[in-house]
């Protein structure tokens, strides 16, 4: 079995489990944020007026909390959903919520791993698509939409159909001006955005042995953009060991038999990859950054569970260091407390002497909340996921994405640039 | 379940495009319905009628885990989304919510309907029959476990065996 399917038959009482069974599995922990943690509420008031009681969650200790979407309060509409969330964890007894402004907080995705949320082995589902970035810890992560969730919160178990494995095996040695988003864009462009609907895409080989975790988190978090249902790397030293610097609880790392069935194998050559980019208006979309490099820029976004974390804002700010961006700059750190190491380390001081604005841990432009939203025409680069029409404001504006170096070159010459382009 | 059919033949129809981001924050399932599809057709929301279906190209409802694309749809009147293929979420949130139907066709039905059909579709036949063509084509069966939440009216109808 893959590591997935083991993770599946475990949580779901069987010996073997194969691709293409259905199972209700149990499961470890889940996440709902402001957006979907309302829609769960909405969905046991419906469940409450139909004549049901619901006194409790099937288990208080495996419910976590963020705020992340329209915070800080946008509007009085996000200021009652974050009241909906206090609510919520005070009637169920949740101790784990992220509130902002009170210490850490920060993005789902980005909090799921630094503050060891989830586990590796474990069985973690999200009220968000994104969910898959967890998986870089080696467990089965998966976002679901607020019925699911709150089925989960009653029930603590949700079927699944356990999804064929696709295996992408990364050999080489990463080339210094390329970074894992670079990898995942030619991935999602070569294969397009449906390769991995309703699949797994798993990540192996040389390169990911030598990869940061902050950097695998960005190849799990995009399998959402292929269409995968979960994204995975097996635990290795540098997992097991990022994990116990963040929690003691015990844990069962999970591999993969050595037999095991990959529905297909992909092998990528990193060495040989050049800088990339997804132009609007889908992360297939892709192109070399020096192919656009005529292209002028309004806006250079770094943020994002995708991008702000600490790897990312570090890189940015190696690139960016000493020089002044030519364009609007927005960094968000992803959290709390990347923001607060960003700080102590001096990479804040790099972005607001390079111009920039920084921004609250937020979902914020991303998603088109608030934060720097576009225009009509306007012209973004950024270290987000999605390039949609209207993804990140105006159904018209354009977003293109790509690596926080590409997008911190980028921010300094006001065109589209690759990082080897940057003089001085 | 009958309607008139409103297509629109591209593939990978996302979530910010079915109701835009900015939207996430209501959950008032009316006010919601009010923007369906706003990110690609404003003229949608006047034109559509109670029971109609969608028809579009492959991985339908790609993107985000927003239940709030199929309840927009539903909402707005949408009673089956027919389409080559569905994104995994929004195929989930479509059944285990009871809001609308996620019905594969093949390449015959999606090239053969044509927008403002009138359609009739028959999930215990697993047929779509085009009125206006004189036409039937077959959908794709649900699975099994679909079949049993779908006949339940949604998984929190549903007890598993």
């Amino acid at each position: 079995m893959t590591i997935t399917e083991k993770i599946l038959a475990r949580a779901s009482n069987r010996e073997r489990v194969a691709a293409g069974d259905v199972v209700f599995a149990n499961v470890d922990k889940v996440m709902v944020h402001d957006v979907s943690g309302p829609g769960v509420m909405m969905v046991l008031r419906e469940l409450e007026r139909r004549g049901k009681r619901i006194e409790k969650v099937w288990d208080p200790d495996r419910v976590w909390i963020a705020e992340d979407h329209f915070v800080p309060a946008v509007d009085k509409i996000a200021a009652e959903n974050i009241i909906t969330l206090e609510r919520m964890s005070e009637r169920f007894g949740i101790k784990k919520h992220f509130r902002y402004g009170m210490g850490q907080y920060g993005i789902c995705h980005t909090l799921s791993h630094e503050e060891a949320m989830v586990l590796p082995g474990e069985v973690y589902v999200g009220g968000d698509s994104h969910t898959n970035t967890t998986g870089a810890l080696g467990c089965f992560a998966t976002g679901m939409g607020h019925t699911d969730i709150a089925y989960v919160l009653m029930h603590g178990k949700i079927w699944f159909r356990v999804p064929e494995t696709l295996l992408f095996k990364l050999e080489g040695h990463i080339p210094p001006y390329i970074m894992a988003k670079d990898i995942i864009l030619k991935i999602i462009g070569d294969n397009g955005t449906d390769v991995a609907n309703y699949k797994a895409m798993q990540f192996a080989g040389s390169a990911i042995a030598e990869m940061p975790m902050d950097e695998r988190f960005t190849l799990t978090n995009m399998t959402t953009e292929a269409g995968a249902k979960n994204g995975i790397i097996e635990p290795d030293e540098r997992t097991i060991a990022y994990v116990k610097e963040r929690t003691d609880r015990p844990f069962k790392a999970v591999k993969g038999d050595e037999d095991a069935e990959y529905e297909e194998v992909f092998t990528y050559e990193v060495d040989k990859l050049e800088p990339i980019v997804a132009k609007p208006y889908s992360p297939a979309n892709i192109a070399y950054a020096r192919e656009l490099s005529s292209v002028e820029i309004d806006k250079a976004y770094i943020g994002s569970c995708t991008g702000a974390k600490y790897t990312d804002l570090l890189e940015a700010a190696r690139m960016i260091k000493g020089k002044k961006a030519k364009v609007r700059l927005e960094v968000l750190p992803a959290s709390q407390s990347i923001y607060m190491r960003a700080l102590n380390d001096g990479l804040l001081s790099i972005f607001l002497e390079a111009g920039a604005v920084i921004g609250p841990p937020t979902c914020g432009a991303c998603c088109g909340a608030h934060m720097g939203v576009l225009a009509k025409d306007e012209v973004c680069i950024s270290t987000t996921n999605r390039n949609f029409p209207g993804r990140m404001g105006h159904v018209e504006s354009k977003t293109y994405l790509a690596s926080p170096k590409v997008v911190a070159a980028s921010a300094v010459t006001g065109r589209i640039t690759d990082p080897r382009d940057v003089v001085g | 379940m009958r309607g008139k059919v409103h297509k629109y033949a591209r593939d990978n129809i996302d979530t910010d495009v079915i109701i835009p981001g900015p939207y996430l924050k209501i959950m008032d399932h009316n006010e919601l319905a009010k923007h369906a599809m706003e990110g690609l057709d404003r003229e949608f929301v006047k034109k559509v009628k109670k029971g109609d279906f969608i028809l579009a190209g492959r991985n339908f409802g790609c993107g985000s885990s927003r239940e709030h694309a199929p309840i927009a749809l539903s909402y707005a009147g949408i009673s089956a989304v027919l389409a080559l293929s569905f994104a995994r979420i929004f195929y989930r949130n479509a059944v285990d919510g009871a809001y609308l139907l996620p019905i594969e066709v093949g390449e015959d039905a999606y090239n053969g309907i044509e927008d403002g059909d009138e359609l009739e579709i028959d999930v215990e036949r697993n047929e779509v029959r085009n009125l206006s063509k004189g036409k039937v084509y077959a959908m794709k069966p649900f699975p099994p476990l679909i079949k049993r939440i779908v006949d339940a009216g949604g998984l929190f109808n549903y007890t598993p065996e």
